[in-house]
């Protein structure tokens, strides 16, 4: 909180926060502008970040950009604060801007996710940053992006519902479990990054302020605290979230996200928390699954190196 | 007795731009008066312009000059100055054409090619195909072929679908270009009774018909086309 | 003198669908097509043939707003504002017009056709797009389409990349046909098909074209095609309409040279 006053306590060879200043108007101009027309991709001019694309580079221009001395970070990837990006892009900040980092969802003022959103509600003042592979909802069925452009602009939105109506055909129930189109605030289809559908009625009337950038697609979209988002559906097909049969394994949770973790090359498996400090605060408050005594779980819950419980995407 | 068809000083010349430009005059200033219940026979050796007549009284032809003017409900339409959408108007209700060939379309079959005048007429489908059926019996064709395209049956049957199909509707004009060609004897008399009953409820008909015995049926008088040639002396 | 005079009550005038007036495009030195105007009423078919270069693909795309014209206007009857320019319209008013009243039926499916889409998906777009948010109607009305084009139903969930070029001309004519429109475009339909493949599908487009009393424009070098569908006829060349009647006039009694060489030039099997 008084990190300004004092002597900078970030490495000065670098700006604050990595990226110059002008850069930083520019995309500060770029959020605005994508705040007051919420869901429209505004175009930005995307800079060279010292990781490869796909790691993140839009959404730490975007955090980047907005993050103050005074603000605590928090970063996570598929819901797990100690993931090699996530611990990277922590560090990172850390370096260039010396800010403080978190762990914990309250406490954090900026949070940078790759495909999450936490489980614990998220509060005003608040700005979530998502890290997006590919802006456009419409890319797979039109390539052409003079014409997706028009169909934004002209809100032609029939394709959209063609990628659900496919799904249904092919699979009888719509298939499609993550990066799932929304509409936001009643004009602008988009596409909420590769979040699974389980976050999407989280962006709905959320909060806090939800910045999205893309960083190889140069784009920067946007959706302000208490806007409608709606999950597009058929009449008789409407939107689900996924469930599971079981509780978190470790903390006993029935509402949260769960991700499958093999535990050995008998069968073994069980089901925990996607979001890592969402099931370490429940077991801290006492909270118990139904395999938190199992020493493969617990060593499991205990590892450092928890890549294991990524899906093995990107 | 009430006019139906209305020629009066109609001239038509070929121009055949591929030869040279060759002129081919067919007939000049011709003038013909068809009332209803009359059948007019064009009359004429082979080559005099019988079928460029009846060809121009169906608007398929152009003429060179003067007026082709037929009755058409409550109007009387100069098919020469009409509209494509006026022409085809007077076609579907008012004039219909038995071609000396039946012109086959692929795949439609032989009810349907009958039926079809009445339906686009505004005839119901059912009162249609009712028409078509006791035609296609009259005529003799075997009701195995009614469900088959005519494009497999024979010359005689083929026409015999054409006659038909211009009797599938109660035209007021009628414009018969041989109908009796490659008929047998029992189907021509078969023809001559539709044309009889057409005249009796007051249908006006204009045909060539080759065989004399048909044309002594069914024509009330000849209509010599020669006598407008204009080489003729 | 004519013992029959004509009518003092003159037949109602049509109010026509499309109009075009004075109606020129060039691609600098080149002409496109020139001084083209003609009306096309409702339900009527209109043929525009000629060779290759005479302009007739270039008046076809000027008239489906796919090309603005250099100079002329192009009128079309709009179920709520009577006719109006179509090159004045926004954007999306044309656009909408395009996908809901209007059918365009490419000489190559690929143009319009999505590959990657399913049967049943590709007839649906256009349901979707005005809104059917409903999707057990859409596959009905899908596969109630696609019976309409004689396609099996089993192939509803397949890919376009799967079909014969016949199946995929008539998944064409399906995709655009479901939102009913009262206008369509059909640019050498038949091109690029087997003989008998396309007698099948002349003769669908036909009944089509009928029962549901659409207008088409149909471009094609084939006379055959335009004896079979087109009520009326325009034959095109260097870029003007030099001859235009009733098809079966124009076709029996051509006036124009370059109508006789055509006529002519046609081989009878």
């Amino acid at each position: 909180m008084n990190a300004a006053a004092e002597k900078a306590s970030w490495d000065e060879a670098y700006n604050f926060a990595y990226l110059d200043e002008q850069t930083k108007r520019m995309i500060r101009r770029a959020l605005l502008k994508a705040v007051a027309i919420p869901g429209y991709q505004v175009p930005f001019g995307g800079r060279e970040m010292p990781l490869a694309y796909g790691w993140g580079t839009g959404g730490m221009q975007v955090t980047a950009s907005v993050i103050g001395p005074s603000d605590t970070l928090k970063v996570i990837d598929q819901g797990a604060d100690d993931t090699t990006n996530a611990v990277s892009i922590r560090r990172f900040f850390k370096r260039v801007a010396g800010i403080a980092t978190t762990e914990a969802t309250e406490e954090a003022s900026v949070i940078q996710t790759r495909h999450r959103i936490p489980e614990k509600p998220l509060k005003e003042g608040q700005v979530l940053v998502y890290q997006v592979p590919q802006p456009e909802p419409l890319r797979k069925l039109e390539p052409r992006e003079t014409e997706t452009r028009k169909m934004h602009g002209y809100a032609e939105y029939g394709l959209m519902h063609v990628r659900l109506y496919e799904d249904i055909s092919r699979f009888g129930h719509i298939a499609t479990t993550y990066s799932y189109p929304v509409m936001v605030n009643g004009r602008y289809v988009m596409s909420p990054s590769p979040i699974p559908k389980f976050d999407n009625p989280k962006m709905e009337n959320n909060q806090a302020i939800q910045l999205f950038g893309a960083g190889r697609e140069k784009r920067i979209y946007a959706i302000p605290p208490y806007t409608s988002v709606k999950s597009l559906d058929f009449e008789d097909h409407p939107f689900e979230v996924q469930r599971w049969p079981q509780a978190c394994a470790l903390c006993g949770a029935r509402d949260s996200y769960l991700d499958e973790v093999v535990l050995d090359d008998k069968g073994g498996r069980m089901f925990v928390c996607s979001d890592t400090h969402f099931c370490a605060d429940r077991q801290e408050k006492g909270h118990r699954g139904p395999m938190a005594a199992d020493p493969a779980a617990g060593a499991f819950a205990r590892s450092s190196d928890t890549s294991a419980r990524k899906e093995g995407e990107r | 007795m009430k006019s139906m068809i209305s020629v009066s000083a109609l001239s038509k010349e070929f121009v055949l731009h591929t030869q040279g430009g060759a002129r081919i005059p067919v007939f000049d200033r011709l003038d013909l008066e068809v009332a209803a219940g009359e059948c007019v026979c064009l009359h004429g050796p082979s080559g005099a312009g019988k079928s460029t007549l009846l060809r121009s009284l169906y608007a398929n032809y152009k003429p060179s000059s003067g007026h082709v003017r037929v009755v058409h409900g409550k109007d009387v339409v100069e098919l020469g100055s009409a509209e494509p959408w006026q022409v085809i108007e007077v076609r579907r209700r008012s004039v219909g054409y038995v071609s000396q060939f039946l012109r086959v379309i692929p795949r439609v079959p032989a009810l349907e090619v009958v039926a079809e005048p009445a339906r686009l007429a505004g005839v119901p489908d059912a009162e249609a195909e009712r028409r078509a059926r006791t035609l296609l019996d009259r005529l003799n064709i075997p009701q195995r072929l009614w469900g088959l395209a005519p494009a497999t049956f024979s010359g005689g049957e083929q026409q015999r679908v054409n006659v038909a199909r211009g009797f599938a509707l109660d035209y007021p004009i009628l414009l018969l270009d041989e109908p009796t060609a490659s008929l047998d004897a029992a189907n021509r008399q078969v023809v001559v009774a539709l044309i009889n009953e057409a005249k009796a409820r007051g249908a006006a008909i204009v045909g060539i018909f080759h065989d004399a015995e048909v044309r002594e049926a069914v024509a009330d008088r000849l209509f010599e086309v020669t006598a407008y040639r204009r080489d003729a002396a | 003198m004519s013992a029959l005079m004509l009518s003092e009550t003159v037949t109602p005038k049509r109010q026509p669908l499309m109009r075009a007036t004075g109606v020129s495009k060039s691609y600098g030195e080149t002409i496109g097509c020139l001084d083209v105007s003609f009306t096309l009423n409702p339900g009527e078919v209109i043929g525009i043939v000629g060779e290759s270069g005479s302009g007739k693909s270039t008046l076809l795309n000027v008239l489906s707003a796919q090309l603005s014209p250099d100079i002329g206007t192009v009128e079309y009857d709009l179920r709520h504002k009577g006719m109006s320019d179509i090159f004045r319209l926004s954007e999306p008013d044309r656009r909408r017009l395009m996908r809901t009243d209007w059918g365009i039926v490419h000489q190559n499916p690929r143009d319009g056709l999505r590959m990657d889409v399913s049967a049943g998906g590709n007839v649906g777009e256009r349901l979707m797009a005005i809104g059917a948010r409903h999707y057990g109607e859409i596959r009905a009305e899908g596969l109630d389409w696609l019976a309409k084009v004689e396609l099996n139903a089993s192939r509803v969930d397949d890919k376009p990349r799967t079909f014969s070029g016949g199946m995929q001309q008539r998944l064409q004519i399906a995709r655009n046909l479901v939102t009913r429109p009262r206008l369509i475009f059909m640019d050498e339909p038949t091109g690029g098909l087997d003989v008998s493949v396309q007698a099948r599908l002349l003769d669908l487009l036909r009944g089509l074209v009928r029962e549901l009393g659409i207008a088409a424009i149909v471009v094609t070098h084939d006379l055959a095609v335009v004896r079979l569908l087109a009520d009326r006829l325009m034959v095109m060349r260097h870029g003007r309409v030099v001859e235009e009647g009733l098809t079966d006039q124009v076709l029996d009694d051509p006036h124009h040279p370059y109508t006789q060489l055509l006529v002519s030039s046609v081989l009878q099997v």
